[in-house]
């Protein structure tokens, strides 16, 4: 036999080194002795978490900000539960993500050992697919079709599933020259024909709209979504996934759609007669009352998973494909025939200025200036100033989440980090570790709650270990905000276990780890501390006090359609 | 409403699991399951029956046809296709009515498998409405008990089979290549 003599840990890493895998972030364990043993000494960049969820959601950090597969280790057993959160959190944003766990060796599978799971039955609802090796002659073929399954078609996460043996066993290693998933079809192309309707449609339109997802970033599609925009001239609305698929300053852009999307978006998806999907899944955030969501549209619904077509809207023109190949060719027909384009122009330069001045009389809620209390949305135009469009910004889940959505732009894809679909609170610190490894150049705020922040805690270790320069900002207002805003709204104000009492003391909580920390409470002082956390040529955290009873607006009420939207308060608070 | 599905799987551990697991996943219940080799041995046929809300059959069709184990995935429902169902059916007799079972196993194209003093084992194939009959007519004869196999179906329309083809891996000669002999 040719090929070198190798044991399967080695044999992995040289394929995840053929995979150009720069970092893995993982925690060590009894089945993955000998792994780490290979570790040791090998070229492979490994990143100690503090907790294996927070490797997952480190790797999808790293796969969010660069669009490269994320990698992760985790043990067998507990190792591999606790990826669990971060695994299904990965499949709901389609995110590309490698989790490799150990495994207890081959003859003890089923004999409930010590550190046992049975990770490949947990863990297939949890996952795009995953693999259970059993032979060491399986290995590169799994973990090369783990890669390949993550990477294309819809991305997700893959776990690879490898027994202690497997790892210890020998074999003369040639590295694999194909895969074949014969199972595993992903049309890219879009259909021509449909194509063509498609652009029929554009032309007879008089209000069209572009609505944008995950799958703009995922195809690497914003200029040519850009181009399509401007050629149509069409008003466009990116989803959460999406911030920064399109500049947020581009004149025809106008916010995210849904629950707290702006008044214009909510507004134009209702009075659209043609909705132009491209790379979303018609969430409910996005579409509240599905019944009632864009009564008079057509749909053109572009995305490379046909099951997301029809599921939750039926398309008019539906296309499969690669949302970047398909709007190319679409760019391309419409280039072919511009006077087609000019016959309904009039009417569509009407609902563009229609739509504008949606954008214009109804901006977010921008009050935010208190002079006692520092507002959240005060906070979030803060950030905003500093940044310019060009930081990137991890946020939680909750309040902050959506204020951040809503008041900081972003100017270019891939800097808006945030749990979409799960909305797993944790996730806004780990993420940033990953983006930070993954772009050491860049500013990184990780925008967190009082909440999302003490489930993440642990990982302070792991960011002053590696001295990231990641900007902590924790939005505190002592409550899990987005839980207390529904039972103030919809639940007589009884507030149920939604104070958060007992937050450590911020300064001595980064100081215990080695860095800088403060607490800031006044808006006159906000611009300072901000900025002198960004200063820093070192981890900081911001621990900033805000206002604790104000409310995300507009809100779309659960079960509501989208242009029922709540804009403010019912009543105003009398300022005394 | 009972939907007949049809999928052609990867002869592979966990194949069957996430076949499964979208059904359960949804809360539909399997009335019918049977899996078997195919010609090619690397390959199983499963005949499914499942009760799921008509909104949502071609969605689970979809959903099956993105497993990575299964190549195909059809609905048989209302397709031209035929179906069989395998029943196998214990009837305890007396002296006096074994000639009336076997006469009367005769008529629903069943044989018998196996002879005793206490009665026969009787096998029979067709669609399940006639099983169904067969059951109740053995059932007037005495005690019974039924194993049955679950639908299998075999499409009449030539559907062609669509494969992903192999993809490349880079060798890692290429990858490590100056760049001067690319």
């Amino acid at each position: 036999m040719s090929g070198k003599l190798m044991n399967g840990a080695r044999i992995l890493l040289e394929c995840l080194a053929r995979e150009k895998v720069e970092v893995i972030f993982g925690y060590p364990g009894g089945v993955t002795l000998p792994l780490y043993d290979a570790l040791y000494d090998d070229a492979m960049k490994h990143i100690l978490v503090r907790h294996e969820q927070n490797a997952c959601f480190a790797a999808e950090g790293f796969a969010r900000a660069t669009g490269k597969v994320g990698v992760c280790l985790a043990t067998s057993g507990p190792g591999a539960t606790n990826l669990i959160t971060a695994l299904v959190d990965a499949l709901m944003d389609s995110i590309p993500v490698v989790a490799i766990t150990g495994q207890v060796s081959t003859k003890l599978i089923g004999s409930d050992a010590f550190q046992e799971a049975d990770t490949f039955g947990i863990t297939r609802p949890c996952t795009k697919h995953n693999f259970l090796v059993k032979k060491l002659a399986d290995l590169p073929q799994a973990i090369h079709e783990a890669f390949h399954l993550a990477a294309s078609g819809r991305p997700g996460p893959v776990l690879v599933d490898i027994p202690k043996d497997v790892f210890q066993a020998e074999m003369h290693y040639t590295p694999v020259s194909s895969i074949h998933l014969p199972g595993y079809k992903v049309y890219t192309e879009g259909h021509a024909g449909q194509i063509r309707r498609a652009a029929q449609l554009i032309w007879e339109s008089e209000r069209p709209m572009v609505y944008a997802g995950g799958g703009i970033l995922a195809a690497g599609a914003s200029d040519e979504l850009r181009q399509f925009v401007e050629k149509v001239d069409t008003p466009a609305v990116t989803t959460l996934m999406a911030l920064g698929a399109m500049p947020s300053g581009h004149p025809n852009y106008i916010s995210m759609p849904g629950m707290h999307g702006s008044y214009a978006a909510n507004m134009a998806m209702t009075e659209t007669d043609l909705i132009i999907a491209l790379g979303v899944r018609f969430d409910d955030r996005v579409t509240g009352r599905l019944a009632a969501f864009a009564p008079h549209a057509k749909v053109i619904h572009v995305d490379i998973d046909p099951a997301e077509i029809g599921k939750n809207r039926a398309a008019d023109v539906p296309i499969v494909g690669d949302v970047k190949k398909v709007l190319d060719k679409l760019n391309e027909a419409l280039a072919e025939a511009p006077q087609k384009l000019e016959k309904n122009a009039p009417a569509r330069e009407a609902w563009r200025s229609r739509v504008n001045t949606w954008k214009r009389e109804h901006p977010y809620d921008a009050d935010f200036t208190s002079p006692q209390e520092i507002k959240p949305q005060h906070l979030m135009a803060e950030i905003d100033r500093l940044s310019g469009g060009e930081a990137i910004v991890t946020s939680d889940v909750g309040q902050h989440q959506m204020w951040a959505a809503q008041l900081i732009r972003f100017n270019h894809p891939r800097l808006w980090i945030n749990s979409g679909g799960l909305g797993a609170m944790g996730f806004g610190l780990p993420a940033a570790i990953g983006a930070q490894f993954a772009r050491p150049d860049k500013l990184v705020f990780s925008i967190v709650g009082d909440g999302g922040f003490q489930m993440a805690i642990p990982e302070l270790a792991t960011i002053a270990n590696h001295a990231l320069p990641i900007k902590i900002i924790i939005m505190n207002n002592g409550h899990l905000g987005m839980v207390r805003q529904w039972q103030e709204l919809f639940y007589n104000n009884r507030l149920s276990s939604v104070q958060l009492d007992s937050f450590p003391d911020p300064e001595k909580l980064a100081g215990a780890y080695g860095f800088k920390g403060s607490t800031v409470d006044s808006p006159l002082q906000l611009r300072a501390a901000l900025e002198a956390a960004v200063r820093e040529p070192g981890p900081y955290l911001l621990n900033v006090r805000v206002t604790p009873f104000e409310n995300v607006y507009p809100m779309v009420p659960a079960g509501g359609a989208i242009n029922e939207m709540v804009l403010g308060p019912v009543q105003p608070v009398e300022v005394a | 409403m009972l939907q007949l599905i049809s999928l052609l799987v990867e002869n592979k551990p966990g194949a069957l699991m996430r076949v499964n697991g979208l059904l359960s996943a949804r809360g539909f219940n399997i009335e019918s399951l049977t899996v078997a080799r195919t010609l090619d041995p690397e390959l199983s046929r499963i005949s499914l029956v499942v009760d799921i809300e008509p909104a949502q059959r071609a969605q689970v069709i979809k959903q099956m046809n993105k497993l990575v184990n299964v190549l195909q995935a059809q609905d048989l429902t209302e397709a031209p296709a035929v179906r069989r169902e395998l029943l196998l059916l214990r009837v305890r007799s007396t002296q006096e009515n074994r000639a009336a079972i076997l006469k009367e196993a005769e008529i629903f194209g069943a044989r018998a498998v196996d002879s005793s003093t206490d009665g026969f084992a009787l096998e029979a194939t067709g669609d399940p409405e006639k099983l169904d009959e067969f059951i109740e007519v053995m059932k007037s004869y005495g005690d019974i008990e039924v194993t049955r196999s679950g639908l299998v179906a075999v499409s009449l329309e030539a559907k062609k089979l669509k494969l992903a083809p192999p993809v490349k891996k880079d060798l890692e000669v290429e990858s490590q290549s100056d760049g001067v002999l690319k």
